[in-house]
């Protein structure tokens, strides 16, 4: 049986990943990124490295973390290679393989969805403040002034609103996990 | 007339309620008729999709699904949201499997979506377009009086789903906001990013990109910046005094939502139209303009 490469377990799990076979190495992506800079590798790097199937090296990457979904890449690539979906992608495969960089991105995606499953609405007050207690307890104190502020000005909500059908919200969201469950474990057991 | 199923989104309801309160009243001044969508959920904004796709997809979908049947067109002022809307509305059009998929998953729910049934669009394109200039120019008061305006449109809305604007110098906001008489200043970083949640997880990064666009409006000589994403809103905003902070300069500039600057035009009462909510106050730069004086004799009273 012949390994199944990360190149073509990110492009099986991206919608139009299969165009990203088709990049000509031109750099527009990494010369479009604003946060750039701040990459251990420009997209363009990553997708390089991805074809020579440095499965680790691409994995434990902080580029994928550094992304602020803006498009710009997606906007500009000559290929039309979904870059930016591709960015999520490897997120998933990150946290999946246990080997993902930016702790401070995903604990905030974990509080975030937390609260979206709960109540079906996201909760700026109780993510920030869940976030920030846990993580950043003295980012915490600095951002309180500011928590204060937006409070005085009627934009911040103590408490979350929920919607009315969360049934109907849960089942939909189990079935969505049993799916890719079932997708990910051929012929398994799917509960 | 067309009504519209309007997805308002989280952020309106608390940190952009601002944006909720103008939308809703430039909206009622001008008879764009919105249909809230039932029992709305998250649209899971960037997070979700970098933690599970299927779910992602599945949260978006069950709200195009739950769409009036009667209405062909959904609008969504929040930039994340109408990304959202439009891009699994035009992945379940181009690829079947994909679609197939959330189906099933919103199926469990007793719910369906058809790809392409609804048409997504952000209001920019509402209030080009389909109000249009004549009618706009028309419900112009005046009152805005030459204000200068750096008009920043950020990201979602332009890049990549919008395929009657340009994506890196889109216009269609200079425009609407120059048919009421705005003067809209030349800026040219008005596509690009603020940082988006880095503000939240790397502050450092987010500073200097939100530094250039405060950086490039006060040089452009604006005495407003009009935006079209709360979270742009936010940082541009909340987190001004700490950009100043941090690079010890003295950026003064109001961030307010482009609908809040065409509810002035049209003689909206400032408080109906949420301003005041904003950290660093927008009230006399309007004022200079005397917005105040003709918006107060106006009064906002057609709006409830
Ligand atoms: S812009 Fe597209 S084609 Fe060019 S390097 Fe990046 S991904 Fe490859
Ligand atoms: S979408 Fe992400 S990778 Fe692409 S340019 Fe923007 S920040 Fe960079």
């Amino acid at each position: 049986m012949t390994e199944v490469t990360l190149l073509e377990e990110v492009v099986a799990d991206t919608p139009h990943g299969d165009r990203l076979r088709g990049c000509m190495q031109c750099g527009s992506c990494g010369g479009s990124c604003p946060n750039g800079a701040e990459m251990d590798h420009t997209p363009r790097a990553l997708f390089a490295m991805l074809f020579a199937g440095q499965r680790d090296e691409v994995l434990s990457s902080n580029t994928m973390w550094q992304c602020v979904s803006c498009y710009s890449c997606t906007t500009r690539c000559p290929r039309e290679i979904p870059i930016t979906d591709l960015m999520y992608t490897l997120k998933r495969m990150a946290v999946g393989a246990g080997v993902a960089r930016h702790s401070d991105a995903i604990a905030l995606a974990r509080v975030f969805t937390n609260m979206v499953e709960r109540y079906g609405r996201s909760f700026e007050f109780g993510i920030a403040t869940r976030y920030l207690l846990l993580h950043h307890p003295v980012a915490a104190l600095k951002n309180a002034g500011l928590g204060l502020k937006m409070y005085g000005h009627g934009r911040m909500s103590l408490r979350p609103t929920r919607i009315e059908s969360l049934d109907e919200l849960h089942a939909i969201v189990d079935e969505a996990r049993t799916i890719e469950f079932a997708e990910r474990n051929p012929g398994g057991v799917t509960w | 007339m067309v009504r519209y199923a309007f997805y308002p989104g989280c952020s309106l309801d608390v940190s952009a309620v601002a944006y909720d309160e103008s939308v809703k009243a430039v909206c009622a001044k001008l008879g764009v008729d919105l249909v809230p969508i039932a029992d709305w959920n998250c649209c899971g904004a960037t997070e979700y999709w970098g933690h599970d796709a299927l779910i992602a997809q599945a949260l978006i979908a069950r709200n195009l699904a739950r769409i009036d049947p009667e209405l062909e067109q959904v609008t969504a002022p929040c930039a994340a949201c109408y990304l959202n809307l439009a891009k699994v509305d035009r992945m379940m059009r181009e690829v079947p499997a994909a679609a197939e998929r959330v189906n099933r998953a919103l199926a469990a729910g007793g719910l369906h979506y058809e790809p392409g049934r609804v048409r997504v669009r952000h209001l920019i394109d509402v209030l080009y377009e389909d109000v249009g200039r004549e009618r706009l120019t028309e419900a112009s008061t005046g009152s805005l009086d030459g204000l200068r305006v750096a008009p920043y449109y950020g990201c979602q809305v332009v890049r990549p789903f919008c395929d009657n604007d340009d994506s890196e110098q889109p216009v269609r906001m200079d425009e609407v906001l120059t048919w009421l008489g705005a003067e809209v200043v030349e800026y040219p970083v008005k596509s690009q990013c603020c940082g988006g949640h880095m503000s939240q997880i790397s502050e450092n990064e987010a500073f200097e990109l939100i530094r250039r666009l405060l950086d490039c409006a006060h040089r452009s000589g604006a005495e407003v910046i009009a935006c079209m994403c709360p979270m742009c809103q936010l940082n541009l905003d909340a987190y001004q005094g700490r950009v100043n902070h941090h690079f010890g300069t003295g950026y003064h500039l109001p961030v307010l939502f482009f609908t809040q600057v065409v509810g002035v035009a049209l003689g909206i009462e400032h408080d109906v139209l949420g301003i005041g909510r904003e950290i660093v106050p927008a009230r006399e730069a309007l004022r200079a303009h005397g917005a105040t004086v003709v918006a107060a004799a106006e009064g906002g009273r057609d709006v409830p």
